[in-house]
């Protein structure tokens, strides 16, 4: 038994739902209770789809428990099929369904439906949605693909001469993160390299594309917390070979190009030649995020320390680009996927930090709170810890929330991806900076929390401080809305501040004094100092450099 | 003296209780009970409520409260794993672990509903012997109170039911003359009510639940009770087994059910009618003519309501005679014709009422009708709204203070608001 407040992921008929939802002329059939039908609601409410999810509900009940709850799955099955007409069915259980084992894939492939009839069989108790929803996607494309699967050790046949080469984009699907838009973004990307998007699944496919997989000459996994079954088998059976690159970030897509180019056989360094590190200059490449980043204002950004958490491919991707291609430190990185903790693991060696592998909320709140990171990339449960920790946040990965389904185009993927990302992480940071000068101007004699806001009128002041207060007058009211938390200070056994030293401490720009507040303290704690004066701030300072 | 037969009869019995009803059965696009732990945590602020079940159950309860909030909520999930599945001996042991450890980190917890759900039921975890269990480690500390919102049993509202039912065996016994207001209220409407029964000379009042899961009520012979939701029949059959006698009334949305609603109790309490006139008129004026506003916008508009929260006989009731809608179809997850009499009494005659669901079938009849406004769950909103039918979000009604003299003009802007919103935009 496992104690959950909020949980990242949800069980893993809602993956199978994701898969069902996202393809076309699919019909899944959930032996499920009532209630569980709230899962609609992710798909109309979060993602905004205008008809519902292809899923009829068996909606059994207990007085159903003594015998007839396996007639409920064939009533549902046979209503389906005539009413929804799909290529094909899937047959699944919820949690309560597994149970009572009715096996309802079985009963439902006993009725000789003359279309394919594809039982799901997804553990509850042990498993979760990404895991659900990849082997969903397996499972859609091994039957839809059975007979098609040639004798073992048959190579992949070779491109014919003068045909473009055709790749499948497997992975995206919705209520994934922004997989509408990076698809178009990896689509627009192939194009530049004539390359032919053959399949994009499950997206948008019916099981006629899926059965059109194998004309492809390779696979793109694009999220292989959904992909990376499916595109594993397409390798084993059919010898596809798959990307393993995500192309999110400036680094991570020219590696991606590279990839592909060879899997595809073709040359991409025309491409690539715009794009070389270090010479890209705002006109010449095809992202504006490298020129952003070495643009002289972005040097604020040095250093600044970035605490990671998400499903393991955002998380691994993000993780390059704060280092690489921000110049932040890494000081935290981990994932829920435990599928992929290996991986994130490896990753994180990288960065010299400990990967956390945890879908306990409560785990990574604790682990943000002790790295003490100024910016948090996070799902949107990060985003509320770093709420309350007043910590700048961004968001990274699933779990999805309405914010992650933006009206207008925002990839995280290929070049465009890298300028959003530039965009989405350095905002909140900016905002940051905002808030530290409205906390600045909270202690000016003018400005001071107590003065009125200079845009009422009901206040007499002087000529010259009306005059002084109109210039801050956009920010002010904001100023009083805004919370701004003291630094955390340990109250017991804790230096304390002597009268000149804490005026000192109040002369140091307002954007590095609460790191020098904070390495004082350190320094005077390793000390065995019990009062901080003028001297211990420049020993601090001299001790620490910078 | 008992006050038994001071019990008047409101509302004469009329063919109401005799409509015909449709009953379907199929996919039923309405959430379980566990859903009431959204509002039932605010409502009780000591409490905390641990459902045990799956991690669809979390994500339910996750899912349908929106907004993830952002402190440490009062509610949870103990998620059952494939080793708890295993041995229910384990179980038991696993669920005292969790419950323990969870209290021990939230010592402002005085109350710990532990809350049944669909796979607990199935696998017979027996919460409230596990209640029991723990009330001999805890009390008076804490007290930890079962019930089951599970899906198999309840439908949306009817956890709040079941929440409340399970308070009665705990309720003191009292002869004490009392007004009991049964059904969870936003503590504004609360407020309300209680100025309005002290000005009509009733009382004294108390209000089940209360803020606070550690004030019980009492509960005795001469208790009568009135009804402010009409979900909860259970405990309003566990209460008038305790002794306590209902007042028949319909439920106070609008004017005309707060107004009836209040008469019972005065009637029981035996305000004079000059005094009920006095007290009730300036509300009854003032209500009207906020209502006035949005009367024009829904008089002669047709209503579909499907079965959701079990609001829909009251709300019909009130959105077909107070502001004139046509009723096309009323929906109900099911009908407790004991708790609803005085409702079914006010529908008009022709009134298509249908109990359960069949999706499918009740769609085909929404597309069929093309209402001019759909009452509908969270699900199915946005796929209506895109075959251009107008909606209402159903569990809004439940989110909202929506009962009394003062919220009828803010429950008619719920219904009104998406009606007026397709006027305005132009896209």
């Amino acid at each position: 038994m496992q104690l959950t407040l909020w949980t990242y992921e949800g069980p893993p008929h809602v993956g199978a739902m994701r898969i069902a939802t996202s393809m076309r002329d699919v019909h899944y059939v959930l032996h499920a209770p009532q209630g569980d039908t709230y899962a609609d609601l992710l798909f109309t409410m979060i993602e905004r789809q205008d008809r519902r999810p292809p899923v009829t509900y068996t909606t059994f009940q207990a007085r159903d428990l003594g015998g007839s709850t396996a007639d409920l799955v064939k009533t549902a099955v046979a209503e389906a099929y005539e009413r929804f007409k799909p290529k094909a069915l899937l047959v699944g259980e919820s949690c309560t369904a597994e149970l009572i084992q009715d096996q309802s894939g079985s009963l439902a492939c006993g009725m000789n439906l003359p279309i394919p009839v594809i039982p799901l069989e997804l553990p509850s108790y042990s498993k979760k949605e990404n895991w659900g929803a990849a082997e969903t996607f397996y499972h859609v494309v091994r039957a839809l693909l059975a007979d098609q699967v040639p004798p073992p050790g048959t190579p992949h046949p070779v491109r014919a001469e003068g045909r473009r080469p055709r790749a499948n984009l497997l992975g995206p699907t919705v209520l994934g993160f922004r997989c509408r838009d990076d698809v178009q973004e990896i689509r627009r990307l192939l194009d530049l390299l004539d390359i032919d998007v053959h399949v994009i699944a499950p997206l948008g496919a019916s099981p006629d594309d899926i059965r059109r997989l194998p004309e492809a000459d390779f696979n793109i996994d694009l999220y292989p917390e959904v992909s990376r079954t499916t595109a594993s088998w397409l390798q084993r059976n059919f010898g596809m070979p798959s990307t393993r690159v995500i192309p999110m970030g400036v680094g991570a897509t020219r590696d991606f190009i590279a990839e592909v180019a060879q899997l595809a056989g073709i040359d991409a360094s025309a491409v690539l030649a715009s794009e070389q590190p270090g010479v890209a200059g705002f006109s010449s490449s095809l992202s504006r995020m490298p020129w952003y980043a070495r643009s002289v204002d972005s040097t604020y950004l040095t250093g600044k320390r970035v605490f990671i958490f998400g499903d393991a491919t955002h998380a691994i991707a993000a993780a390059r680009i704060a280092k690489e291609e921000m110049g932040f430190t890494v000081v935290g990185l981990g994932t829920y996927s435990r599928e992929f903790a290996r991986d994130v693991r490896d990753a994180a060696k990288l960065y010299g930090v400990e990967a956390l592998i945890s879908d306990d909320y409560l785990e990574v709140e604790q682990a943000i709170g002790a790295a003490a990171p100024e910016l948090v990339l996070g799902t949107q449960m990060e985003r509320h810890i770093a709420k309350r920790l007043g910590v700048a946040c961004a968001v990274i990965s699933i779990p999805i929330h309405v914010q992650d389904v933006p009206a207008r185009y925002s990839p995280v993927y290929g070049f465009e991806g890298a300028n959003v990302i530039f965009d989405t992480w350095v905002h909140p940071l900016v905002m940051g900076l905002e808030e530290h000068l409205l906390q600045m101007f909270r202690d000016d004699f003018e400005f001071h929390d107590d003065a009125a806001a200079s845009h009422l009128p009901a206040v007499a002041r002087d000529a010259r401080h009306a005059a002084a207060s109109d210039a801050v007058a956009a920010v002010e009211p904001v100023a009083a809305a805004v919370e701004i938390p003291e630094p955390v200070i340990a109250a017991s056994g804790e230096p304390t501040w002597s009268e000149d030293g804490e005026r000192e401490l109040k002369k140091i720009p307002f954007f590095v004094r609460g790191k020098a507040k904070r390495n004082t303290e350190a320094f005077a704690r390793e000390h065995g100092l019990a009062t901080i004066t003028v001297e211990t701030l420049y020993d601090a300072k001299a001790h620490y450099g910078r | 003296m008992s006050n038994l037969q001071d019990i008047p009869v409101v509302i004469t019995q009329r063919t109401g209780g005799d409509l015909p009803v449709l009953r379907e059965r199929g996919q039923r696009e309405v959430f379980c009970g566990l859903t009431g732990i959204v509002w039932l945590h605010r409502k009780l602020q000591d409490a905390f409520f641990l459902v045990v079940g799956s991690r669809t159950c979390a994500h339910l309860v996750q899912s349908a409260a929106g907004v993830m909030i952002f402190a440490e909520p009062r509610f949870g999930t103990a998620i059952l794993t494939d080793r708890d599945l295993a041995g229910i001996a384990d179980a038991n042991d696993e669920l005292d672990r969790v419950c323990i450890s969870l209290l021990e980190r939230r010592p402002e917890i005085k109350a710990l509903f532990l809350v049944g759900s669909c796979p607990s039921e199935v696998i017979k975890l027996d919460l409230a012997r596990a209640a029991e269990r723990l009330n001999e480690r805890l009390l008076p500390q804490v007290r930890v109170l079962s019930y089951s919102g599970s899906g198999i049993e309840t439908t949306f509202t009817q956890g709040e039911d079941n929440a409340l039912k399970a308070f009665v065996p705990i309720m003191p016994q009292t002869d004490a003359r009392q007004l009991l207001v049964v059904g969870c209220l936003p503590d504004v409407v609360e407020d309300q009510f209680r100025r309005q029964f002290e000005q009509l000379g009733i009382g004294p009042v108390n209000f089940f639940p209360g803020r606070r899961a550690e004030d019980v009520p009492s509960i005795g012979p001469n208790t009568h009770l009135l009804l402010a939701q009409p979900f909860n029949g259970e405990t309003v059959r566990a209460l008038t087994a305790r002794g306590a006698t209902v007042l028949a009334a319909p439920y106070p949305f609008g004017v005309e059910g707060t107004t009836a609603w209040l008469r019972a109790a005065a009637r029981a309490w035996q305000t004079p009618e000059a005094q009920f006139d006095a007290v009730t008129a300036p509300l009854i004026k003032r209500a009207r003519a906020a209502l006035e506003r949005y009367r024009p916008q829904l008089a002669g508009k047709r209503l579909f309501m499907l079965p959701d929260s079990q609001l829909e006989i009251p709300l019909a009731r009130f959105l077909n005679r107070e502001m004139g809608m046509e009723l096309v179809e009323v929906g109900t997850p099911y009908l407790d014709r004991q708790m609803v009499s005085e409702e079914l009494a006010l529908l008009p005659p022709d009134v298509v009422l249908s109990e359960g669901q069949h999706l499918e079938r009740q769609l085909d009849r929404v597309r069929a009708a093309r209402p001019d406004l759909t009452v509908c769950g969270l699900g199915l909103a946005n796929p209506l709204e895109a075959e251009g039918l107008a909606t209402k979000w159903s569990i809004e009604l439940v989110f909202s203070p929506i009962h009394g003299y003062d919220q009828a003009a803010d429950l008619a802007e719920l219904f009104v608001r998406p009606l007026a919103r397709r006027e305005r935009l132009a896209v």
